[in-house]
């Protein structure tokens, strides 16, 4: 009776596999320890500046003394991001429905598509020069205003909206839509009543991730809303936002001003993350997938 | 009976990596191996050297208990069929016989699969070297999209670090052993997935005996292609027979009463008979067997 | 002969038929829905002539040495943009050598390697980077990252300075190689996104048909997972690249905003990007100034646009057979980074 061994996979496979996993495993650590250092020193430099005169006061551009909160900033933001929201999300949202329900595949649909893929690359500050050069320059009701920044904004958020609506709105099965169709209901009818709902919660999820994205920008309201220490309020004046100041605050030589920089970073991240979640909750109790 | 190859296959074997080649060629102690036993060249049949012998096999996805200690001999030289309802278990049988059954996750095996003496299941037993000796072929044809015909053949010795030259002979050899030679020697360098389904398959079984495996698994492996193809892997089936161990999933009885000498039905996960072929159609012993095969069900 | 059925209802209408008010919402809908889509294009469209028109004194003026002429000088007026080229490419190229193996790796890791149940965690860590804010990247970059690797750089630049570009001169806190570590983090999601889900479309036929050879498990991805995934990965990469090219906030903060060719890696430069956004308020009164930001956005935009072009092409004519799927599997993706749909 003879005996047979196995071939030895040779040390030098052995090893190799080893080792790149090894190499892969630690490839991963390293991706994420830049997440762990920004959160980490964002606590640890920006908490200390919460207080509630943080958050209920403007800043107050003084050149000594106690510099302000960044309440101007946060309102500036909600107002200015919110107005974009408004127009950024019903276009984008219909656009999807328009190559989802109607368009489809005919040549049209596919320009539109490729179009709005291409805008997602379009690199933000490009936003800002195209509404400064359009409406800031040619002085539309005014100079610098806050609801120009929203513009630029919405240009930005709007191919995200629609992209990711697109894709929700395709997951809802077509058998919905012929059940339906079958029952003698007209076609907008099928659109309103049963794809929307169908779709609601993946489109918020959409929607939200495109206004996490929206607080975070900086470079086009650089040259749309410019950016203003009092609290204004007001979209037809130049308003603060949360980006802008700590953009400014960055280049301060006053330590405290820096200071306030870190604090009003920790609060932009933490309402970022805070509308991250809420989108993927939403995403969880969708219907569909 | 030696196989009409046997010189080459030893060239063969002893190029597939330096430290095997060492051992091969001294048959002493290789310097890798704490005391191994006095070792035979791997791959030359010699007497019951390529039979398969399942011993209480059982087999789980999670919690499911799929496969009921099953206990069976596929004997050296032969090919058997695995035959039964769909959702018996005969795939997986086979897929426990070359450990990729645990590459799901959740599932695991136990019981011992020998390949003659040898314990599949040993831990100490690489998983990777069982597959050297235990080849497969799926039944999708699943050539490798980005390689060319070629380099199909010559991907499981190029693990192996096989030197260029013996590397040509060995592919080129493969290819007139499944009888694709003829239909692509003009066309070596010509993309895997180029060729029709039976092509596709012929091809996959060439890249599985390149590496001269001891034991061939077919799981299903013509129910994808047109009859045609189907008759010349049976074909095939037969020829290899004579130099490896097949085991041989299917769902076509006709199949199994063509190409193989021994049969097993399986039902449920439990193996319910088996023997030799003709008496498994025609006198079988258990009742389930006689209503399977006279197609009263499944 | 049989009785025929009318369906004539009230004025001459068949039941079968829908009045034309009936009809209306359908027809607005539709299309209303066509005409936004146009909108959306024509809008762009617009903004695109407008900037080249903004452009066009810059342009006419300095031709092509805008792009290739070495001598941005704000006080006399000269704007010949090569720093802001060259600089837009070194710190692209540097955030490509240190993102994409890491963000590739990281994708074969969670999808071949790690265990189940740290996929899902794992991926939405590495997604997270992506919803930093790039204004906090540069906070964090001005305040820690840049003074933490000083010394580092130091010693590496005196260590290694008989390479070229790597020693010879004066290591600076700001610099090429910390604007493009920190664009690597930047574009790091969004690769790892994109090269997670084409990988996750190779055939586990393929995985298996390696395995069953006989291949360790990293054998197995390198023959069977990475030849399929390479085209789309490179897909991935491209877009990654446009990213890296157009981020502003980020890099004006780290790079140092010197209108020069640096003369290695440790010290200043400038990009495209950043020149806009550093110059915009002081070129506000001077008409050629502005016009030659203008002409840097136009640049800016092109650029981008024709990496994001390339991107597609190249997946959807992969140098392998392409399937009806790769290109929608790349958006796919892209549209779950961003959108992060599932």
């Amino acid at each position: 009776m003879t005996l047979t061994r196995f071939p030895e996979v040779s040390a030098r496979r052995r090893r190799k596999d080893k080792l790149m996993r090894g190499l892969l495993f630690l490839a991963t650590g390293i991706a994420l320890v830049p997440l762990v250092l920004v959160i980490y020193y964002l606590i640890y430099k920006g908490i200390g500046s919460w207080s509630k005169d943080f958050f209920t006061s403007d800043p107050n551009g003084n050149f000594l003394g106690y510099p302000g909160g960044i309440r101007s900033a946060i309102i500036g933001s909600l107002i200015i991001v919110g107005l974009a929201t408004l127009i950024s999300v019903p276009i984008g949202i219909g656009v999807a429905l328009y190559l989802t329900e109607y368009g489809k595949e005919s040549w049209y649909a596919s320009v539109i598509r490729y179009f709005i893929d291409v805008m997602t690359g379009v690199p933000s500050i490009v936003f800002g020069l195209f509404i400064y050069i359009v409406l800031v320059l040619g002085h539309v009701g005014g100079g610098f205003t806050g609801w120009k920044g929203s513009i630029a904004l919405s240009l930005l958020m709007l191919p995200i909206v629609a992209r990711s609506a697109e894709v929700v709105l395709a997951l809802v099965p077509s058998s919905l839509r012929e059940a339906a169709l079958a029952l003698g209901a007209p076609r907008w009818r099928v659109v309103t009543r049963i794809v929307l709902p169908t779709a609601a919660s993946g489109l918020t999820t959409g929607s939200l991730l495109a206004v996490a994205r929206g607080m975070g920008e900086t470079a086009p309201l650089l040259f749309t809303t410019a950016g203003a220490f009092a609290l204004t309020a007001n979209l037809t004046q130049q308003m603060n936002a949360l980006p802008l100041q700590i953009f400014n605050d960055i280049t301060s030589p006053r330590a405290v001003v820096v200071q306030r920089a870190w604090g009003a970073a920790l609060t932009l991240v933490v309402l970022v993350l805070i509308l991250n979640v809420i989108a993927r909750l939403a995403s969880r109790r969708s219907r569909l997938a | 009976m030696t196989p009409p190859d046997a010189t080459s296959k030893e060239s063969a074997t002893s190029d597939a990596g330096s430290e095997e080649a060492a051992d091969v060629s001294t048959g002493g102690m290789p310097s890798e191996q704490p005391q191994a036993p006095d070792v035979s060249k791997p791959g030359v049949p010699q007497g019951p050297g390529h039979a398969v012998r399942l011993k209480g096999l059982n087999a789980y996805y999670g919690q499911l208990h799929s496969i009921k200690d099953v206990t069976i001999e596929f004997p050296a030289h032969q090919a058997t069929a695995l035959i039964g309802p769909s959702g018996s278990g005969k795939s997986t049988v086979v897929r426990c016989i070359n450990r990729m059954h645990e590459e799901i996750p959740g599932a695991r095996a136990t019981g011992s699969v020998m390949l003659a003496d040898q314990d599949v299941y040993a831990p100490e037993v690489d998983v990777t070297s069982v597959r050297r000796l235990i080849g497969m072929v799926f039944q999708k044809p699943n050539p490798f999209p980005t390689m060319s015909i070629f380099d199909n053949v010559a991907a499981g010795l190029r693990l192996t670090g096989t030197r260029s030259n013996d590397l040509r002979e060995t592919v080129h050899r493969s290819l007139r052993s499944v009888g694709l030679w003829d239909e692509v020697k003009d066309r070596l360098h010509e993309p895997g997935i180029g060729l029709s389904g039976g092509q596709q398959q012929r091809l996959c079984i060439a890249r599985t005996i390149a590496i001269e495996p001891e034991v061939i698994l077919m799981d299903e492996p013509a129910s994808a292609l047109d009859p045609l193809s189907t008759l010349k892997i049976e074909e095939l089936v037969d020829e290899l027979k004579e130099r490896y161990t097949i085991v041989i999933v299917t769902h076509n009885m006709q199949q199994a009463a063509r190409v193989a000498d021994t049969t097993a039905f399986m039902l449920d996960g439990e193996l319910i008979e088996h023997g030799p072929t003709s008496e498994i159609f025609t006198n079988p012993k258990d009742d389930r067997t006689e209503r399977y095969v006279t197609g009263k069900f499944g | 002969m049989a009785p025929t059925t009318t369906v004539t209802v009230a004025r001459g209408r068949s039941v079968l038929e829908r009045s034309p008010g009936a009809r209306l919402p359908d027809q607005v809908l539709r299309w209303g829905l066509t005409a936004l889509a146009a909108a959306i294009l024509a809008l762009i469209v617009y903004f695109f002539i407008r900037l080249i028109g903004e452009s066009h004194q810059a342009l006419s003026q300095f031709g092509l040495s805008f792009v290739f002429g070495n001598d941005w000088d704000v006080s006399r007026n000269i704007y010949h943009g090569a720093p802001l080229v060259v600089g837009t490419l070194i710190t692209s190229g540097i955030a490509l050598i240190i993102g994409v193996p890491i963000a590739v790796a990281t994708a074969v890791f969670i999808n071949e390697l790690c265990p189940r149940r740290l996929r899902a965690p794992l991926s939405i860590l590495v997604d997270l980077l992506a919803a930093v804010p790039s204004v906090v990247y540069g906070l964090w970059g001005v305040f820690v990252l840049i003074p933490k690797l000083l010394p580092a750089e130091k010693w590496f630049a005196s260590t290694f300075s008989f390479i070229p570009w790597i020693g010879g001169g004066t290591v600076t806190g700001p610099n090429y190689f910390i604007a493009g570590l920190i664009l690597a983090i930047m574009i790091l999601p969004i690769v790892s996104a994109i090269s997670r889900e084409v990988i996750a479309t190779v055939p586990p036929e393929n995985k298996e048909a390696a395995l069953a050879l006989g291949a360790t498990r990293w054998e197995m991805i390198r023959i069977a997972v990475l030849p399929y995934a390479r085209p789309g990965i490179t897909g991935g990469v491209m877009l990654g690249l446009g990213r890296a090219i157009g981020e502003t906030i980020a890099v004006v903060l780290v790079i140092g905003n010197a209108p020069v060719i640096g003369s290695h890696l440790f010290t200043q430069g400038y990009t495209l990007a950043a020149v806009i956004a550093n110059e915009f308020g002081e070129a506000a009164n001077t008409p050629i100034h502005s016009s030659a930001l203008f002409a840097a956005g136009l640049v800016l935009f092109v650029l981008t646009l024709i990496v994001n072009i390339i991107a597609r092409w190249f997946v959807a004519h992969g140098h392998r057979r392409p399937r009806a799927g790769d290109l929608d599997v790349v958006v796919e993706a892209q549209a779950a980074t961003i959108g992060e749909i599932g």
